[in-house]
């Protein structure tokens, strides 16, 4: 296990490698670059900036010279927010971005297995069409749609959340962004958790199991559930480093101080530190999550071992 | 206890909960909550450029000069100041006053930060503002050293500057952030971090507490201010949040006090909803198309006049703006300090049907009419009133025979192909630095390379506004420039489409809220009752 572990985690280097090259070029193929704006820079002040860095040399050292600096940690300065380095913004904005995310992920565990499970085992019920028929609606209607429909009952009319803002980063600010996040993720694990759980439900093992005489409930919770879980697993992985990275649109709703916005205000002012900065960020987060659901599949999957 | 006492407590410490759960707590202090719609680049005046930025820098730095209530230049740090005969050299008299540290402001700090922000090596974005002070282009280009620079502290309180040529609008452009002092001894102390809210020192009416980025700067009364008897709100926090729609949600709730800079697209649920609260007023902006007068066919005037004229103005306002926006005919706003009326188009009372005639015939004199048809490519930056003036005026173009295909890019993108002078007919809009006619037509001066789009290039224009560069005399002056915009309406190398208005929200608790022509309203005048 442990070297499966390392060899694995050895095996991403040269992928991240790939990632923040291909990143790195691509961006600056994009056309517009990070001081063209509403009010073009004079010439001259132009390339004081394009000095001050690095950015008046050839593209080729620029990539080596900014691969020699993360090989340091240092991750650049900000184009964009010029008192900030990639690194404290990145920093920043991770905590928010966890809590809301990770308490969403966590609801979407939660409700979304039971909700799936519930509507398996009471299969083409009306519990079951209605869970589903809840969960259609979940994924179809898109957080843009859900969060500001959410402010306005809960903020506006009803006055019991504020709309908006972290304050001071207590619960109250929180319900209604990790509800707007955790919904259509909710929907989407209660249907994948009822697709799979009907199939197990059908399969041999299980059948053993009952033919033995194990109780229903020992049926399901140890054996049927526990392969039910292996795609919500799967899914879990991209999933949670999707959710926790923040999302976009509910940090712009909500105004949140998470790193979501990043990736997009990044990319629009073309401040090409903080594009790669939030790159590699994602990119690692991946791996180490898609790590971590390989070996969780170890555990719940007897086909599958891991093998050294 | 009977049970009803007891319901009636459970009933009303439920409402508290669900009261605290919500609206925000009663303050001593007062707070102003302003809806700022960015996260500021920076603290340090040298690396700004929005006026985003601008509103916490004004609270936290105050510069020679500084702005009333309705955003003209009054004495700031500087409590009287002469000018020499010739307009050259300004002599600042500093006032008795201290950075919140405790330590004074000197003609030094001044000094220092003027030269700060034009070495190449600060990098400013907004440094070529002082270039009209004598060698501060060269010192900016690494032609002068920061000694060269016409800034010099003859003594702690007194401070000279020279500039490069008369401009009277000086003293409205000391109130610009790029004017600003720095505390000199603790930018050197601390380099790059002496912005950190351990370290920052500042001269204006708030200081620092805190900026968590992308969750709130808030500034907090600055007991050391000159005038701080007068300052009557406690702290003022600013919101970066940029999602409009969010944010009239949360003023609605009583989360926030004001929002800057409204969406037109809720003008109409505003004006019902929040009349008193909505306000419109002229602003210092054109939003003008400009003509690449290098590519062919553009370099026919004759085209270009077509143009500008079919355009129905009123037809924009009225129909797709909404926002009482003036329609423009010239390049300078109404309303400019130093100039007198500008000069329109000749052509503006002309009735529409006339104009169209007109139009039409200009254009078969260049070679066009029904069997020919012009193209044109009509660029815009993404935005939904870009597009919508976009689409009516391809219709109004129509009527002329001209075939227009729109191509709408990001904002970046469509700036580098302007500086480029990748298009034929774009949209660009220009909001003034300081209230001057000369901050609009420099545009359009041929050695003006990455603002004049359109590359004008008319010797005749450009002698004029070196003349007027050159002369002291503020009425002569103003008369030199009407000539030389008169020039530019002719030769029609931009299409002015409208004059800007500012667009607020402001809570009707708010006190002290005056109309600024540059929108500037620095939260010293402001006061809140509840």
């Amino acid at each position: 296990m442990l070297n499966y572990f390392i060899r694995r985690v050895l095996a991403s280097i040269p992928t991240l490698l790939i990632v923040i090259t291909i990143a790195f070029f691509m961006m600056r193929i994009a056309p517009g670059g990070p001081w063209d704006k509403e009010r073009s820079l004079p010439p001259e002040i132009e390339a004081n900036i394009m000095k001050a860095y690095d950015m008046d040399k050839p593209l080729v050292e620029q990539y080596f010279i900014y691969l020699g600096k993360i090989l340091v940690g240092d991750f650049g300065p900000s184009y964009k927010f010029r008192d900030f380095s990639v690194t404290d913004l990145l920093m920043g904005g991770f905590p928010a971005s966890l809590q809301i995310g990770g308490m969403a992920i966590f609801l979407a565990v939660i409700f979304g297995t039971l909700f799936g499970a519930m509507a398996a085992l009471r299969k083409n019920s009306a519990a079951d069409y209605s869970v589903m028929t809840m969960a259609m609606t979940g994924i179809a209607i898109p957080n843009f749609v859900m969060a500001p429909v959410l402010t306005l009952i809960f903020g506006v009319y009803l006055s019991w959340l504020p709309v908006a803002g972290w304050g001071d980063g207590s619960f109250q600010y929180k319900i209604l962004p990790v509800l707007a996040l955790a919904l259509p993720q909710i929907a989407y694990i209660a249907r994948l958790t009822r697709g799979s759980m009907i199939e197990v439900l059908h399969s041999n093992y299980i059948r053993t199991a009952r033919a033995k005489g194990l109780r229903e409930r020992l049926v399901l919770l140890r054996h049927a559930l526990k392969g039910a879980m292996l795609p919500v697993v799967s899914y879990l992985g991209p999933a949670t480093a999707a959710v926790i990275t923040g999302s976009v649109v509910i940090e712009t709703i909500f105004d949140i101080p998470g790193i979501g916005r990043y990736f997009i205000q990044g990319a629009l002012n073309r401040d090409y530190p903080l594009v790669m900065g939030t790159v590699i960020f994602y990119g690692v987060l991946i791996i180490v999550l898609n790590l971590i659901v390989d070996m969780l599949y170890g555990l719940l999957d007897p086909k599958v071992r891991l093998h050294d | 206890m009977s049970f009803k006492s007891r319901t009636g407590k459970i009933f009303s410490a439920l409402t508290l909960t669900l009261s605290l759960l919500g609206a925000p707590i009663a303050q001593a202090d007062t707070t102003l909550r302003i809806g700022n719609q960015g996260e500021p680049a920076s603290l340090d005046p040298h690396f700004l450029s929005g006026d985003w930025e601008n509103r916490i820098a004004g609270d936290l730095f105050m510069g020679l000069t500084t702005e009333d209530p309705e955003g003209n230049a009054i004495p700031g740090a500087a409590e009287s100041w002469t000018v020499s005969d010739d307009g050259l050299v300004y002599t600042f008299k500093i006032r008795d006053h201290k950075w919140s540290d405790g330590q004074p402001v000197t003609a030094q700090d001044f000094e220092y930060a003027m030269r700060r922000i034009l070495l190449p090596e600060t990098a400013a974005e907004y440094a070529s503002l002082l270039y009209i002070i004598k060698n501060g282009e060269e010192l900016n280009t690494g032609k002068a050293k920061p000694e060269d620079l016409g800034v010099h502290a003859l003594d702690d309180k007194t401070l000279e500057i020279t500039l490069k040529g008369p401009a009277p609008f000086l003293i409205s452009m000391l109130t610009h952030y790029t004017a600003f002092p720095v505390p000199k001894h603790i930018v050197e102390k601390y380099g790059k971090d002496w912005t950190k809210k351990e370290h920052i020192a500042t001269n204006g009416p708030y200081k620092l507490v805190e900026w968590l980025p992308n969750t709130h700067v808030k500034v907090t009364k600055n007991e050391l201010f000159w005038d701080a008897a007068n300052v009557k709100i406690d702290n003022v926090i600013f919101y970066p949040q940029e999602d409009a729609a969010a944010l009239i949600k949360r003023m609605r709730a009583g989360e926030i006090d004001c929002i800057y800079k409204f969406p037109s697209g809720q003008i109409d649920w505003l004006r019902q909803n929040m009349p008193e609260e909505t306000k419109i007023a002229p602003y210092l902006g054109t939003y003008y198309y400009p003509i690449n007068t290098k590519r062919a066919p553009f370099t026919d005037k004759r085209i270009r006049q077509a143009l500008s004229m079919a355009i129905d103005r009123e037809i924009i306002m009225d129909k797709v703006l909404k926002t009482g926006e003036l329609p423009a005919y010239s390049m300078v706003p109404p309303g400019t300090s130093n100039y007198k009326e500008p000069s329109y188009v000749t052509w503006k009372s002309m009735p529409m049907a006339d104009r169209i005639t007109k139009a039409k015939e200009l254009m078969k004199e260049a070679g066009y009419g029904d069997d020919k048809h012009l193209k044109v490519q009509l660029r815009y930056n993404t935005d939904d009133n870009h597009k919508r003036i976009a689409i009516a005026v391809a219709q109004m173009w129509k009527k002329i025979g001209v075939e227009t295909e729109l191509f709408n890019s990001e904002v970046k993108v469509h700036y580098a192909e302007l500086k480029q002078g990748n298009f034929e007919v774009a949209r660009a809009g220009w909001v003034a630095d300081y209230n001057d006619p000369q901050n609009f037509l420099f545009l359009l001066e041929s050695t003006s390379k990455s603002l004049n789009y359109g590359n004008y290039d008319n010797p005749e224009y450009d002698k004029l506004m070196e003349d007027a560069y050159l002369e002291s005399d503020l009425k002569k002056r103003a008369q030199i420039m009407g000539k030389a915009e008169a020039i530019a309406m002719e030769d029609a190398p931009i299409i002015p489409i409208y004059y800007y208005v500012s667009k607020n929200l402001v809570s009707t608790k708010i006190k002290g809220w005056k109309d600024a022509i540059n929108d500037t309203h620095r939260t010293r005048w402001l006061s809140i009752e509840n």
